[in-house]
């Protein structure tokens, strides 16, 4: 695989771009998790579906959208659905969980109907849903890395204030943190990593990047920082050993890498257990 | 007029909820250095005036002054330190050692984009000394007991040195023989630093021991004044207030009366 990734670029790209996932995705997973926003991902990865199927579609009818590279419109989309969540949040105080599954209808109503329009997308679609080694080119690698930039600038500049917010909003609010800006922020920031890591890890497998190597990360640290450190490494492990085994099987990378993220999970798990 | 020693200035303040009145007239004033407790029954909207006086509530009527400013233009939220109920406040299992929480306190003062410094830490560390919770510093927070908890959110409030801690009801859930340690340490705070300290609480008894001013909220104010005069109030005007029978507790009696 060595001389391989050497030799081809998709290779490179998909190497590459995996990488910087696991980095980011775990990374912005853990201020996610433990703010206990988890469907969130999940939602605007459905949002990001619509935008993508839209995006594929009116490139059958529109000479413009042939050559424009879906990942724009589905990361369009997911901006767009993060913005409506913190609205609808705020519409529906009492039930703010509500927000998610309307979200999260709407992406996939509006997917289905692109896809229906389209009769069906093929492999392309399902590069989209899954994740694909051999699809990710190199302007898909240079938006993971611009967004990724973007990403770690967030977080380590505004690394206290997230902080605070995720462990108690309340005395957060009350001690002037504008949690209204850095919330809205935050949710762009997520469409943003859900929209740059759809094309490795698939819309439907995204969130759990996000998740898994946090769960397993919050098992094991006793610091925020700690769990930082753990999310991302747990995530790296993932993303390699499911690219390797994805180039070798020649499967959707998506499902190795999730797959992967599992079992880190359950040796955690295991190994908490048979510690205590 | 307020006086230049004024903290917190409530002046006729009334809030409703729909159409049901939850504070009628509310006036009250707290100085530097005072130890105000603040009780009632429950839902007799001691809740609802701590959410206004922290501004995140707008009352329906009456004027609010912090620091002898409106409290509209007040933006020195740091002189202010805030200690919730202990359940409300944060889960479990969240991954955070005691050092990182404190240090969360300075978040506001220390302003957008900039970074948390070793003198940061230090000061974190010397409010974890003050309440002798400094040797604890690089354990995870769930690993604490309720008591412990509470007082590392106390140091939380306490490491932008404010002027004036705010505590709602902070021993729900923690046991009995931490709560007494828990309130000399207030009194102790209120004494040597003097911050001064408006703590809202169901424990009468404990409570009207320590501080040196009592307020007895029902909607509106039934009471409000020096230990002293609270002392005077016989059982009868107590109970007419509180709702339900009181009975004072003498000291050689253990088990205090909600």
């Amino acid at each position: 695989m060595i001389e391989a990734i050497f030799t081809y670029e998709f290779l490179q790209n998909a190497i590459l771009s995996g990488l910087i996932i696991g980095l980011i995705a775990p990374m912005l997973g853990l201020f996610i998790v433990v703010r206990r926003m988890s469907m969130i991902s999940d939602a605007l990865s459905h949002v990001a579906l619509a935008g993508i199927a839209g995006s594929l579609y009116l490139s059958q009818q529109v000479l413009f959208f042939a050559a424009l590279n879906p990942v724009y419109l589905g990361m369009g989309a997911a901006v767009v659905g993060s913005l409506l969540i913190e609205r609808l949040r705020r519409v529906y105080k009492s039930f703010e969980e509500l927000a998610i599954p309307i979200i999260l209808s709407a992406g996939i109503g509006f997917g289905a109907i692109f896809i229906s329009l389209a009769k069906g997308f093929g492999t392309d679609l399902v590069g989209y849903l899954f994740g694909s080694v051999s699809a990710v080119s190199r302007q898909d690698l240079y938006i993971v890395m611009l967004i990724a930039v973007m990403v770690i600038a967030f977080i380590y500049f505004l690394y206290k204030e997230l902080f605070s917010l995720a462990f108690d909003p309340e005395y957060a609010r009350v001690s002037g943190i504008n949690e209204r800006v850095i919330q809205a922020a935050f949710m762009i920031i997520t469409a943003l990593v859900i929209g740059a890591s759809m094309r490795i890890v698939g819309i439907l497998l995204v969130s759990s990047l996000m998740t898994l190597p946090v769960a397993a990360a919050i098992q094991v640290a006793k610091s925020y920082k700690g769990a930082l450190v753990y999310s991302i490494l747990f995530g790296e492990i993932a993303v390699v050993i499911g690219l390797i085994s994805a180039y070798y099987l020649d499967i959707a990378p998506g499902g190795t890498i999730v797959v992967t993220s599992v079992f880190i999970l359950l040796l955690v798990l295991f190994w908490k257990k048979v510690r205590s | 007029m307020y006086m230049t020693n004024s903290i917190i200035n409530l002046e006729h303040i009334t809030h409703k909820f729909n159409h049901s009145i939850a504070l009628s007239d509310v006036s009250l004033e707290v100085k530097q250095g005072e130890f105000w407790a603040l009780i009632g029954p429950n839902g007799s909207g001691k809740s609802t005036l701590l959410k206004i006086i922290l501004g995140l509530l707008k009352p329906s009527q009456g004027t609010i002054e912090l620091f002898g400013g409106p409290i509209d233009s007040f933006n020195q939220q740091q002189r202010i330190g805030y200690v919730s109920q202990k359940s409300n406040a944060f889960t479990t299992k969240f991954p955070a050692t005691v050092l990182e929480v404190v240090k969360s306190g300075l978040t506001a003062k220390k302003g957008l984009f900039k970074r948390f410094d070793k003198e940061d830490e230090q000061q974190a560390i010397d409010a974890l000394h003050i309440v002798k919770m400094a040797d604890r510093k690089d354990e995870s927070i769930g690993d604490l007991s309720g008591g412990q908890q509470q007082r590392v959110f106390i140091a939380r409030a306490l490491v932008s040195h404010p002027d004036l801690l705010i505590m709602d009801e902070p021993t729900v859930g923690i046991d009995r023989q931490n709560v007494e340690s828990f309130y000399s340490m207030l009194s102790e705070l209120n004494r040597e630093y003097g911050i001064a300290i408006l703590l809202v609480t169901h424990e009468i008894d404990v409570v009207t021991k320590l501080a040196t001013h009592i307020a007895c909220l029902n909607r509106s104010i039934h009471f409000h004044g020096v230990h002293a005069d609270y002392e005077k109030m016989s059982e009868a005007e107590l109970s007419g207030w509180y709702g339900h029978p009181i009975r004072r507790l003498h000291q050689k009696e253990t088990e205090p009366v909600k």
